[in-house]
């Protein structure tokens, strides 16, 4: 099995050997990387070219390690023993399966996707260390152990927002997607717009490392909004001229809006803007 | 096998495990990356270094490692046969390729080892020894078809630099100056989640319980959210010396009001006296007396003092001392009062960390604040956050 990016996603190399070597030696693929540039698809994009089922755990802040494994649907059972239901005899009837349990029960191996694991709580992966490692959990309301049929392939995306323990991160492969060089961003643009016109894709792109590049932006625009504001240039039948104006003085490209969602940050780049143009 | 390699990388201050190592081991084994010292290079990285921050350290450690190799006389024996496997690199063209000797990739190796053996002191051009420049399969700049390059810039026939020399995860580094959102990475680390206020949440496992005491009877309990509940209070120090670190301090400014939700900040001039500010337009005329502030928040809050403590040592030690105005009593004290009202404290300092000794003031603010001054680079500041997080 091996995974040589998709139709759909430009991986650079060192992200391919990442992710076979995730493959290969059956350990967690941890993704960092700025927003935008692909972390959550990257799952997707590996379960759709190796053919594997994908299954996605999104964390929140309240999400509880045990959330994975299964819940005890507690509140059931004590509303169906009041009102005298058959079913509360068994508790196996309130047992909820979670991602984990189900990726474990799959009949073909997996890939489970842990979104975010950042924005649980900072205990969270601690109390998943045994669960990766071993792949397999206990049940304590049933006294079963469930073992995964397949080690699922397993992908962990972290924005960054707490650090993870060392433990953890001692079990995974790790890897930063750096936002792609110009060769690259060519590439995803491709993909993603086959029959683009070059001239207005090497306009837009130039706009786009340009505005990359302006200080103090609160966000820069990534790869998802280059590719959004693409789309709605296609859309608009935007002629690759008007990204420039023809006395080569500076503006405002078209619905930079796309591109700058931070209404400080497109002031700002509105008042950039006007003050070289009178430079000029 | 590749312990050395191990070796160097801890000690370069790399968090490496031995656990790591065994699994890069085991992939080497498995072959999960090709002979080639790119795709080793990655590999390495995917296995042994866990944190985006730390990809620079790996680079220049990788790159150390890599120019160690030529540099050591007699090293030849240690050479390990991957890494020769690795440096091999194929740069011209068939037709230029046929006109040189080809070795074959065993003798070629086994020259190496010779050469290396014969090699004494640096050498340059020639078409035998290892050095740079000239057509002798070894050493970099060499236009050899089956040419091993060893460290340094290559003759730029491709891709010269390689990754790790190209170092451009720099700006990941946690030693380096921040931004913002370094900052705020750094600042999430103050979260503490506490239930306060309404309660508004049904809590599960206390209706349970509540219900099971009640033999059975529904019993509901409710609780409040959880909210982040750090407080922090943010002294910072304008004007003067500090027009330099003004980037800084907005920076860390902007991260704090986006993360805490009880912050509350004044300014200050070079030391804190018996009254601060919240507005610098109107600092002359809105003062706040310290001492109010004293009594009004409670020892719960956590002191951040943000300034370059550079100054002249009386106007912290004498009273009288502030060049603005007269004050009855000396800074120190008043820093006392500060630090003794909100035990949790921290003084972050934007000068660089080697200068702090050579400046007298510095030293003195140290001691007031009992060493918990730390540089605004994003390691000191989770250092700071991390003993701010201590319970007091």
């Amino acid at each position: 099995m091996r995974f040589e990016g998709s139709q759909a996603y430009v991986a650079t190399p060192d992200l391919l050997l990442a992710v076979n070597a995730a493959v290969r030696l059956q350990r967690p693929l941890l993704i960092k990387g700025e927003p935008g540039t692909g972390k959550t698809l990257l799952a997707e994009e590996v379960a759709g070219a190796l053919g594997l089922e994908l299954f996605q755990w999104h964390i929140k802040s309240t999400t509880k390690a045990q959330q994975g494994l299964y819940e005890y649907d507690a509140v059931s059972r004590l509303r169906d023993s009041q009102l005298g239901d058959g079913r509360v005899k068994d508790i196996a009837n309130y047992i909820v399966k979670g991602v984990l349990w189900q990726a474990f029960e799959s009949e073909k191996p997996a890939v489970v996707l842990i979104d975010e694991i950042d924005k649980a709580d900072i205990e969270f992966p601690n109390d998943l260390l045994r669960e990766l490692d071993r792949m397999e959990f206990h049940v304590y309301e049933t006294r079963e152990t469930v073992r995964a049929r397949h080690r699922p392939l397993i992908f962990i995306t972290s924005n960054n927002e707490k650090e993870l323990p060392d433990a953890f991160l001692r079990r995974c492969f790790f890897h930063y997607i750096r936002f792609p060089d110009r060769e690259t961003m060519q590439r995803i643009v491709d993909v993603h717009f086959p029959g683009l016109k070059k001239a207005l894709l090497k306009e837009a792109l130039e706009v786009f490392f340009e505005l990359r590049e302006v200080p103090g932006l609160k966000k820069k625009p990534s790869t998802s909004e280059l590719l959004d504001w693409l789309k709605l240039l296609v859309a608009e039948d935007i002629p690759p001229e008007a990204l420039r104006s023809k006395d080569g003085k500076v503006i405002v490209p078209p619905l930079a809006g796309a591109m700058l969602k931070n209404e400080q940050d497109l002031h700002l780049f509105e008042r950039l803007v006007h003050m070289a143009r009178q430079n000029r | 096998m590749l312990i050395d390699f191990f070796l160097h990388l801890k000690s370069r201050r790399l968090p490496v495990s031995t656990r790591e190592f065994l699994t890069l081991l085991e992939g080497l084994r498995e072959g999960v990356c090709s002979p080639s010292v790119d795709e080793f290079y990655y590999y390495a990285r995917t296995c042994l270094v866990k944190d985006e921050a730390h990809y620079d350290r790996f680079d220049q450690a990788f790159g150390e490692y890599f120019g160690h190799v030529t540099e050591i006389p007699g090293l030849e024996a240690e050479l390990p046969e991957e890494w020769l496997r690795a440096l091999a690199r194929r740069l011209l063209s068939p037709e230029e390729r046929a006109k040189l000797e080809k070795l074959g990739w065993d003798k070629l190796m086994e020259e190496l080892r010779k050469r290396l053996a014969e090699q004494k002191g640096r050498h340059q051009g020639g078409s035998k020894w290892i050095g740079t420049g000239g057509s002798s399969p070894f050493g970099n700049s060499g236009y050899h078809p089956e040419g091993v390059r060893i460290g340094g810039e290559s003759a730029g026939n491709r891709t010269a630099v390689k990754v790790w020399e190209k170092r451009e995860y720099r700006n990941l580094d946690d030693s380096v100056e921040l931004g913002t959102r370094n900052i705020k990475i750094a600042l999430r680390k103050l979260r503490r989640f506490a239930r306060e206020g309404a309660a508004e949440e049904l809590d599960l496992d206390g209706t349970i319980a509540a219900t099971a005491r009640n033999a059975g009877w529904l019993d509901l309990l409710m609780r409040p959210e959880r909210h982040n509940a750090v407080k922090v209070l943010l002294f910072v120090d304008v004007g003067g010396s500090m027009e330099d670190h003004v980037r800084i301090c907005e920076e860390l400014f902007s991260a704090c009001r986006a993360e805490f939700k009880h912050l509350e900040h004044f300014y200050f001039h070079n030391c804190v006296y018996e009254s601060v500010w919240r507005d610098s337009r109107r600092r002359h005329g809105e003062r706040i007396p310290v001492s109010d502030l004293l009594h009004k928040y409670g020892p719960d809050y956590k002191l951040i003092l943000l300034g370059d403590a550079t100054m002249s040592p009386y106007e912290i030690l004498h009273p009288h001392g502030s060049i603005e105005h007269m004050n009855s009593e000396p800074g120190a004290a008043w820093l006392r009062r500060l630090l003794d009202a909100w035990p949790s404290a921290a003084w972050l300092n934007p000068e660089p960390e080697h200068l702090w000794s050579w400046r007298q003031s510095i030293g003195i603010i140290h001691k007031i604040v009992g060493g918990r001054m730390y540089p605004t680079t994003l390691a000191g500041i989770e250092h700071a956050i991390r003993d701010l997080s201590r319970k007091h």
